[in-house]
């Protein structure tokens, strides 16, 4: 089928001019061919010998599809030009609908095309009908459960919700300057500040608001994110020897504990790791620059909270030590900053020094991930073969699946744990 | 003080003085002194050789400038009125838009076309288009607008040396304002957009007639406490982006005021460009003011109504900011 | 050898050579109908075939510093201007190698090099720039001419009028070419426009115009030559309609309900090359022989064309936004 015009993809094939055995010369006509627009005479560029016709009259077929075989006459050696060009065979039956593939869901047509037109694809509707069928009324569902909102949704503007993020304040908690209207950034800088206000006496808020504040949030993270957990023991005999022999050269008030080693081990993963590192807003990952390492501190009257400790990643051990005191310091205080209760990009709970050997927490939304470390005790471990007694530290992560999978946390694990290995890089 | 039609004929004649490649051609540019008199004095000092007086053949004479600027000058066209524009713009849009890309890069085409555009001089509907928005549709072309003295003065010499076609639309209702020159004043350049009047509140866009309508508005605005800032784009194609999206990044709040209508205008250009790449920096919906979509009427009442004003300018700014 | 003679033999090479140009270009072509209908070539293609004898007959009367402006069945002006048949067909199969980096195609054939200013496929929007071509090289005080090619389906726009005037006007060095093959795709002149001897119109804004058997390449060559001989000496334009036709249809294909049938014979009978062939063979400048040497040449110089183009790299996608605007430093 030769090409007739720009626009043309397909010919329907009119008239034969000739039929097998006859002698065609070049430039003779040899058929006629409907383009859609206008009916043309197809030309012949050789001369020779029709021997088969391959294209029926009535047959629609694509641009360079042969429509016929010439051989080449007494004399000529060229064949037909699109001869060699094998092109799809010719459609001349009626079009018959081909019987469902083992995943394609059961149909009728009419539902077919509703879903078509709806933008619905029917391999992900549940069909309640006779043999799994899906039916009109669940194509009708599975548009309705589309088009759904989720309940109470603010009226926000794009900025005022960035900057709330920024803030750490809460959407939920935020009401426009006027009612009806949207919530501006204005709302937003108006709620920190009132909240900044608040601040200095939370220590002597009742423990009953902080229940229901980290129940909220808690509530919050178990229901919008979708954990796994994952864990491993690591043997921390090298870095206890290497703290050991540190802290013997080293004034008291720099001494070192494991904890420090843990934290940076953290923050180091946690910068190679940038699906763990960030935050989850408008459904979807913002990962971090920087390292900002939140860390749990149990509260004496009850109660739980994460400063954070800024850039961790790029703190020596000793560096982290400090700012791990200082950070508890402000949080049993209750001076904490306004970048403690926001900027955090990953929360670390040690629960060791409450004797458990590990621990799954929650994550800390907008966070993504949380680690935990669980005591460090001395058990017996196979080292080289040889059984021995090594102090291990059960070390686990919850993760945020929207933002990471499982290969990713345990890559992160494991470098956790190699990191660990050599502490005096650390 | 000078007036904004002796800035460019001031640009004029320096790009004639400077470059004797360049000429300017049009109808009654020479004997007439221009429509609106910007080339008074020039036939006289500079020939009819280089100030050429043209038939009203539009398509012809902007056709020539093509085919001159193909043949090593550098040639000014002036379209009398922006209306006048359609009917040359078979040469802008098929050949001087596009000979570039279709030869594969041979052939450039360094031409100027100057033109008036704008209403508010109740010139009524056929006289008072402001299409500077269509051309920027097109790529291959640069459109500038220049709206203050300076611009005046220093675009044209800028435009005369791109290698590329550069319209240059000039606003009818400009060419009698009159503003400090410095003596020295010489070329500018065409590639960014300027802030007229810094601010903290809300960003007003604007350009070309546009522009003074911002400012005044601003000044009402400070007024009542709303500090607003002025950004003069210029150059509408290309767009300068990063100005308009830095200044957002600092208001969080946007008003286009543009006298185009506003049905795929340039303002929904901008206003698309925002929502595209500063979406979560705007605090407010992004607001519009842009000319009643209707042919422009003659009654000035009428007139006046259909074009964006300082009022209108205002009371988008003031919803904007909330 | 006699004076007589060497004038003779300078006739007969003369005359070899349009033969040569217009086999060249009939060839060319239907060459091209067949990769068009393999699908190698896409797009419009407007074919010049039955007019070859205008090409052939104008552009041998320009020199390498004048400019030409064409239209978009320019195939043959662009082989008859010197681009190369490499170039020309590259382009066609939209491949970097072509002469115009595969961004035009068909119908937009460039060489800034040869000053072709190549295919226009708004009707009538090539002659404004031929105007100011000419324009340019007058105020410029360069002694060239501007041939500008275009069908009589321009006559009727009204940038035909517009430039006319302003090139009698302005006293400019444009050579208006009008190749009449009657009919603006499917109209016919008659029923197009009110007065069809165009060459008439033309004259109405002050120039010397006059018709020309397009079919005849001798007359061409001879009205070319003295146009621009004239136009030299005393710079004004000069208009010539070459009275021609084509063979095939408007675009590659169409259903010619427009004309008949017969009418495409009777004017095949006037088919330029045998008309040529004819003439010299009388006039004992053209063998068989010879005939044939010109085929075997122009086949060789085809195929080469077909290879090269097959084997033509493409140019990259992410290319895609060059020559939008010039690339500065």
């Amino acid at each position: 089928m030769p090409a007739l015009g720009a626009d043309m993809t397909e010919g329907t094939v009119l008239e034969w001019l000739v039929k097998a055995g006859d002698t065609v010369r070049k430039g003779d006509i040899v058929a006629v061919v409907d383009t859609d627009k206008a009916a043309i005479e197809v030309e012949c560029f050789t001369s020779g010998t029709v021997s088969a016709v391959l294209v029926p009259v009535g047959s629609r077929v694509p641009v360079g599809t042969p429509l016929a075989v010439l051989a080449a006459g007494p004399g000529m050696t060229e064949v037909g030009p699109t001869q060699d060009e094998r092109g799809p065979a010719p459609e001349t039956v009626p079009h018959v609908e081909p019987g469902p593939p083992a995943e394609v869901r059961l149909a009728t047509p009419p539902t077919r095309k509703f879903a078509a037109e709806s933008g619905v694809d029917l391999t992900t509707v549940h069909g309640s009908g006779r043999d799994g069928r899906v039916t009109h009324a669940d194509v009708a569902r599975a548009i309705a459960a589309r088009t759904s909102l989720p309940a109470g949704r603010v009226r926000i503007s794009p900025y005022a919700r960035k900057l709330a993020t920024e803030l750490g304040v809460a959407v939920s908690s935020l009401s426009p300057t006027q009612a009806r209207r949207a919530i501006h950034a204005r709302d937003v800088r108006a709620a920190a500040q009132r909240r900044a206000e608040r601040a200095p006496v939370r220590h002597s808020q009742d423990a009953e608001a902080m229940r229901r504040a980290i129940g909220a949030l808690m509530a919050r993270a178990k229901r919008e994110i979708p954990h796994y957990y994952l864990s491993t023991t690591i043997d921390l005999h090298t870095a206890v020897e290497w703290l050991r022999e540190h802290n013997l050269h080293v004034p008291i008030p720099e001494r070192l504990l494991p904890a420090a080693l843990l934290l940076k081990a953290t923050a180091l993963a946690a910068r190679r790791a940038p699906q763990l590192n960030g935050h989850w807003v408008d459904d979807s990952f913002r990962p971090a620059d920087s390292v900002h390492l939140g860390t749990a501190v149990a509260l004496r009257g009850g109660g739980l909270l994460t400063p954070v400790i800024l850039d961790a990643a790029d703190r020596s051990a000793s560096e982290l030590m400090a700012e791990l005191r200082a950070a508890v310091t402000r949080a049993r205080t209750g001076a904490l900053r306004s970048t403690d209760l926001t900027a955090g990009t990953i929360t670390v709970t040690n629960l060791g020094d409450n004797g458990v050997e590990s621990v799954h927490g929650v994550i800390y939304p907008p966070q993504v991930a949380l680690v935990g470390f669980g005591a460090i005790t001395s058990r017996p471990w196979a080292v080289d073969g040889l059984l021995g007694v090594r102090p291990l530290v059960t070390a686990t992560l919850s993760a945020d699946h929207r933002a990471s999978d499982g290969a990713t946390g345990a890559r992160f694990l494991s470098r956790i744990a190699a990191l660990l290995q050599q502490p005096e890089e650390l | 003080m000078t007036t904004y039609r002796e800035a460019l004929r001031a640009g004029l004649r320096d790009a004639l003085e400077h470059d004797e490649r360049t000429f300017l051609m049009g109808e009654d540019v020479g004997r007439y002194g221009g429509c609106f008199a910007v080339s008074l004095g020039l036939l006289e000092e500079f020939g009819p050789d280089r100030v050429r007086d043209t038939p009203l053949s539009e398509s012809a004479f902007v056709g020539a400038g093509i085919g001159a600027a193909l043949g090593g000058m550098r040639p000014i066209v002036e379209i009398m009125t922006v209306n006048f524009s359609l009917l040359a713009l078979d040469q802008i849009l098929n050949n001087a838009a596009t000979l570039l890309h279709m030869s594969g890069g041979q052939l450039n085409v360094p031409l100027v076309i100057r033109m008036t555009t704008g209403a508010g001089r109740q010139l009524a509907a056929q006289h008072s288009h402001s299409l500077e928005g269509w051309y920027a549709h097109i790529p291959g072309l640069r459109i500038v607008a220049p709206a203050t003295m300076e611009d005046a003065r220093g675009m044209l010499w800028t435009a005369v040396q791109d290698p590329d076609p550069v319209l240059l639309f000039e606003h009818g209702t400009l060419y009698n304002v009159s503003g400090e020159l410095a003596p020295d004043a010489g070329a500018v350049d065409i590639d960014h957009a300027v802030i007229r009047r810094p601010g903290t509140d809300v960003t007003l866009i604007a350009y070309g007639g546009t522009l003074r309508t911002a400012l005044d508005a601003a000044g009402e605005l400070a007024d009542s406490g709303v500090d607003a800032e002025v950004l003069d784009l210029r150059t509408l194609r290309p767009l300068d982006e990063p100005a308009i999206l830095d200044s957002i990044a600092r208001t969080h709040r946007l008003v286009v005021v543009d006298e185009g209508w506003r049905s795929g205008s340039l303002s929904a250009e901008i206003a698309a460009r925002v929502a595209e790449k500063a979406l979560y920096e705007l605090d407010a919906p992004i607001e519009r003011v842009c000319t009643a979509e209707v042919p422009i009427p003659y009654a000035q009442q009428l007139e006046h109504a259909a074009l964006p004003q300082q009022a209108d300018v205002v009371a988008a700014a003031r919803r904007a900011v909330g | 050898m006699s004076r007589r003679q060497a004038a003779q033999n300078a006739r007969a090479k003369h005359r070899t050579e349009l033969l040569r140009q217009m086999i060249r270009i009939r060839r060319f072509e239907e060459r091209c109908v067949e990769l068009y209908s393999a699908a190698r070539i896409r797009g419009f293609m407007h074919l010049y075939i039955g007019e070859e004898a205008v090409a052939a007959g104008i552009l041998q009367a320009v020199g390498a510093g004048d400019a030409v402006v064409s239209t978009y069945r320019e195939h043959g002006h662009a082989l008859a201007r010197g681009l190369p048949m490499d170039a020309v067909l590259a382009e066609m199969y939209g491949r970097t190698t072509g002469c115009s980096r595969g961004r035009g195609g068909s119908m937009h054939l460039f060489d800034a090099s040869r000053r072709f200013y190549g295919g226009n496929a708004i009707v009538g929007g090539g002659l404004p720039v031929a105007v100011g071509l000419a324009l340019a090289d007058a105020m410029r005080g360069r002694p060239q001419v501007t041939v500008c090619l275009f069908g009589d389906g321009a006559v009727a726009e009204g940038e035909f009028h517009e430039c006319l005037n302003l090139a009698a006007l302005w006293r400019l060095p444009v050579l208006f070419c009008c190749e009449n093959n009657l009919y603006a795709m499917g109209t016919r002149l008659d029923r197009a426009q009110a007065e069809v001897d165009l060459a008439v119109r033309a004259a109405s804004y002050g120039m010397q115009a006059r018709a020309v058997d397009g079919m005849d390449v001798l007359a061409v060559a001879e009205a070319a030559d003295q146009a621009v001989e004239k136009i030299r000496t005393e710079p004004r334009p000069q208009f010539l309609e070459l009275r021609t036709y084509r063979f095939r249809a408007h675009s590659m294909y169409d259903p010619d309900r427009y004309r008949d049938k017969s009418e495409i014979e009777r004017w095949k009978e006037a088919d330029p090359i045998p008309r040529l062939k004819h003439r010299m063979t009388e006039d004992g400048e053209l063998t068989g022989r010879r005939a044939a040497a010109i085929e075997a040449d122009v086949d060789r110089e085809i195929n080469a064309a077909i290879e090269a183009a097959e084997a033509g790299p493409l140019e990259p996608v992410e290319d895609l936004t060059r020559f939008v605007y010039s690339e500065r430093p």
